[in-house]
């Protein structure tokens, strides 16, 4: 790891000052993408400004018809918590599938968002129930806010400070891990709104998050795995390598989807 | 160099740390705690688990400079030199939870926070679920989770958290 000057604001203006006064300075939070990239001299900001002990950015409540979820919230704090296990408990089953116990006691939604890795989990939740991300500039839309591999609409000295999540009537996520780094494979997360279905799938795509339109309409005339039945999912696009081909990918995100609709029909 | 102060094992300890160091790093090698172990170096392994404000953290992945203000513990903190030893680890030895020995430092802690979090009526499915981010290269686990369960009965009747 190369030398750097750490800083822990108190506030969210103090953190977002400190990325405007120190050029290429970069947050942490929980620091478990960081801290790993850190040490392999994959990244070596000059500055870090820890983001984990500024109050109230890890709050979790009910606003309104939206669940808020504070971008300090950790894995654990997402998966054990009662609001977010009555509002959406897809998204509280989602957090507790996340890395190991120890990693979701330092894990952060908001790092995860902030860096969107493809195969992360977060990202395919945050599209499937159109959630609104907030930072300290203005609100993101999830669809503007995913820009492809490891990019997002975030500019340099804008800090996520929360993320607003829709209540859905049904939503599930399920995973196909890779069997030895335990990441998603494919992760499909399916949401029935009260307007539409979403479809959203992480770690096959190879521009990162993306949404499967094909099924969507299809599972909005019926909220049945039936009616998915012929629908095929194209391989182009998808990511091909030792762990699976574009093609395996495309399968899983069919059969996942199908096991998503299931269990989200079965949680009535 | 940046100054922090926290509580390691109880005992307030005040020092200035190269900010990139880790927090195993200082445990190790400032406070010479080397019973927390640096297995993988990349949060897989569980070899560095401890135990940040009560909770289970791998080491390895935190900057020391982070757990500036914090409590830690370790596993030299769960019992006093020559005091009997805190009940997970006499689990450990009772039930030949260990071959080598290197993981163990880890389980322990993994094991105390599954406790804390789960209770003492812990199911094999839920204990090896629980150990997902904690790997031993020689025991095959049956004797680990076995000893996570006993350990976890034994904790309820003792005073040692």
């Amino acid at each position: 790891m190369y030398e750097f000057k750490y800083h822990r604001p108190g506030t969210v203006r103090q953190a977002a000052n400190l990325l405007v006064k120190n050029e290429d300075a970069k947050l942490i939070a929980g620091g478990h993408t960081l801290i790993p990239v850190m040490k392999q001299r994959l990244a070596s900001p000059p500055h870090l400004v820890d983001l984990s002990h500024i109050e109230g950015l890890d709050t979790i409540e009910m606003k309104g018809r939206s669940l808020v979820i504070g971008a300090t919230a950790k894995h654990a704090d997402v998966a054990s918590s009662p609001i977010v296990g009555e509002a959406i408990p897809a998204l509280a089953s989602l957090a507790g599938g996340i890395g190991d116990p120890a990693v979701r006691h330092k894990g952060t939604i908001g790092g995860s968002l902030a860096n969107n890795d493809p195969t992360a989990d977060y990202p395919a939740a945050v599209l499937a129930l159109g959630a609104t991300i907030v930072t300290n500039k203005r609100r993101l839309k999830a669809e503007e806010y995913f820009q492809g591999l490891f990019s997002t609409a975030l500019e340099a000295d804008e800090i996520i400070t929360k993320v607003m999540f829709p209540v859905p009537k049904k939503a599930a996520y399920v995973k196909f891990r890779n069997q030895a780094s335990r990441y998603a494979l494919v992760g499909v997360f399916v949401a029935r709104r009260p307007s539409d279905v979403r479809v959203a799938v992480t770690g096959a795509g190879s521009e990162g998050v993306f949404r499967v339109t094909a099924f969507e309409e299809a599972l909005k005339k019926r909220f049945s795995s039936k009616v998915l039945d012929g629908i095929d999912v194209p391989a182009e696009g998808l990511n091909s390598d030792i762990h699976g081909s574009a093609e395996y990918r495309a399968h899983l995100i069919g059969v996942l989807t199908r096991r998503a609709v299931d269990a989200a029909n079965a949680k009535e | 160099m940046a100054k922090i102060s926290l509580i390691v094992n109880g005992n307030p300890v005040t020092a200035n740390v190269d900010p990139r160091t880790l927090l195993v790093q200082f445990l190790r090698e400032n406070l010479r705690l080397t019973g927390t172990h640096v297995g993988c170096d990349t949060s897989q392994c569980g070899a560095c688990v401890v135990h940040l404000d009560g909770k289970a953290v791998k080491s390895c992945t935190t900057l020391a400079v982070m757990a500036d203000g914090h409590e830690v513990k370790t596993i030299e903190g769960l019992a006093a030199d020559g005091a009997p030893l805190h009940p997970m680890q006499e689990a450990f030895r009772e039930h030949h939870g260990l071959q080598c020995g290197f993981c163990t430092p880890g389980m322990i802690m993994t094991a105390i926070d599954i406790v804390h979090r789960k209770g003492h009526e812990l199911d094999d499915h839920t204990i090896r679920e629980e150990l997902e981010g904690n790997l031993c290269r020689c025991t095959g686990y049956q004797n680990i989770v076995a000893s996570i369960a006993a350990g976890a009965k034994a904790m309820a009747k003792s005073d040692l958290a």
